[in-house]
């Protein structure tokens, strides 16, 4: 019965997606079709669904129209982000200060620490050329990181797929 | 300026002392910056109180900012960090507010540009970073330092990419204040070079002012393109923000 009442939740659905996909269809060709696709398995034995979803009717349109609502809003989002990300993109100037920035950081703080060390631990130039040539390493990692090519911090490669599902909310 | 005739593009930085105060030994006056971080302050947190005071349902034009506002850096936040992240929006919210407020009031004329001064931007930085430290620490423990660890590195590497990562790390706050710090002191001067050329063509005689026109043409826009870098700016403070605030609750699995 369970097993019955996931198939019927899921009927709906792919009409939503197939809805979605034909295009704009006035609300009662939309059921006409929810109809015909649970006709199906009613055919193979599972007459539960079919009954219920007669039940209800207005409250299945509302889900059905609530899930269109959901998808054309997730169409929208990537498009919105994108947008942003190409102002940024367009200026250019923008792209260049903070990329300059990023590898200018790096390579400053490397010699900053480098050049503290040398001070305390008196050991005068090595400290300084092994760390700046770090921070330098540091820079062009930071700059490949944000333009997004190399993994985010503590994301190795196995680590990669793991944290995708976090990050998408 | 020194004398109407010399331009001289870096005196709208000067820090002038408006009261001069001394306390254990440490200047602690109360500068033009000072009075302007107050003035920001002030202006948001009057903007934010006005506008939200009445609370109805169908929002006034105010309010509809104020609520455009929230549900931007919401969002920004719970895309990047996730629900947890959430506990950081007053954070985010206020360091972004302050940012977007001061660089807005830079762009009047005569006014002191806050966030145009290394320190105060490098300040916002540490802030950010000390408290993404402080509660990576506080909730991960040692294991957040698992974030300087990449994985599937061969051991030889390892100690080589640590320091790599540490000062990847650590150049964080600089590359965050320098970006911010650079785009406003930089958009400044040049829309003060710009209205210079203006002042010092148009005192050639006719000629000049007709090719004054240019270089006014040209302040015209820019002021354009620094309205929209203000925006841009605190924007991608705000976003820098919540990446490394990420990094601070989930820190590498």
């Amino acid at each position: 019965m369970l097993f019955a009442r996931l198939d019927g939740a899921e009927g709906p659905n792919y009409v939503a997606r197939d809805l979605e996909r034909t295009g704009k269809q006035p609300a009662g060709r939309g059921m006409e079709v929810a109809m015909a696709v649970n006709s199906e398995p009613d055919e193979t034995g599972k007459t539960g669904p079919h009954g219920q979803q007669k039940a209800d009717p207005r409250d299945d349109d509302l889900d059905r129209r609530r899930r269109n609502l959901e998808a054309s809003l997730a169409t929208r989002q990537p498009v919105r982000q994108e947008r942003e990300e190409g102002a940024s993109g367009v200026t250019g100037y923008g792209q260049a200060m903070k990329l300059s920035s990023e590898f200018i950081a790096g390579v400053g703080v490397g010699a900053g620490l480098g050049w503290m060390i040398d001070r305390f631990a008196g050991s005068s130039p090595w400290g300084l050329i092994v760390f700046l040539l770090l921070g330098f390493a540091a820079g062009v990692l930071n700059v490949m990181r944000s333009v997004g090519k190399v993994a985010e911090f503590g994301q190795g490669s196995k680590h990669g797929s793991n944290r995708e599902p976090d990050q998408r909310r | 300026m020194a004398s109407p005739d010399k331009v001289d593009p870096i005196h709208q930085f000067a820090i002038n002392k408006i009261v001069d105060l001394h306390i254990g030994g440490f200047d602690v006056s109360f500068t033009n910056s000072s009075l302007f971080m107050v003035v920001t302050v002030v202006l948001t947190s009057a903007f934010l109180y006005f506008a939200t005071s009445s609370r109805a349902v169908v929002p006034s034009r105010m309010q509809s900012v104020a609520e455009m506002s929230y549900e931007f850096i919401a969002n920004m936040l719970r895309d990047a960090a996730g629900k947890q992240g959430m506990r950081f929006f007053p954070l985010v919210f206020s360091l972004f507010m302050f940012v977007l407020v001061a660089n807005l009031l830079g762009m009047f004329p005569y006014f002191f540009t806050v966030t145009s001064h290394i320190i105060v931007t490098f300040c916002l930085a540490m802030l950010v970073i000390l408290t993404v430290i402080g509660y990576g620490l506080y909730k991960h423990g040692l294991h957040f330092f698992h974030l300087f660890v990449p994985s599937g590195v061969p051991g030889i590497l390892l100690p080589l990419v640590v320091a790599i990562e540490v000062i990847s790390f650590l150049s964080r706050p600089i590359s965050l204040s320098v970006r911010l710090f650079a785009n406003m002191l930089a958009g400044h001067i040049t829309l003060k070079v710009f209205s210079g050329f203006v002042v010092s063509l148009s005192a050639l005689g006719i000629g000049g002012m007709a090719g004054a026109v240019l270089p006014l043409g040209m302040a015209v826009a820019l002021t354009g393109l620094e309205f929209l870098v203000s925006f841009l700016q605190a924007y991608v403070f705000a976003v820098l923000t919540c990446m490394y605030l990420n990094d601070a609750i989930h820190p590498g699995h």
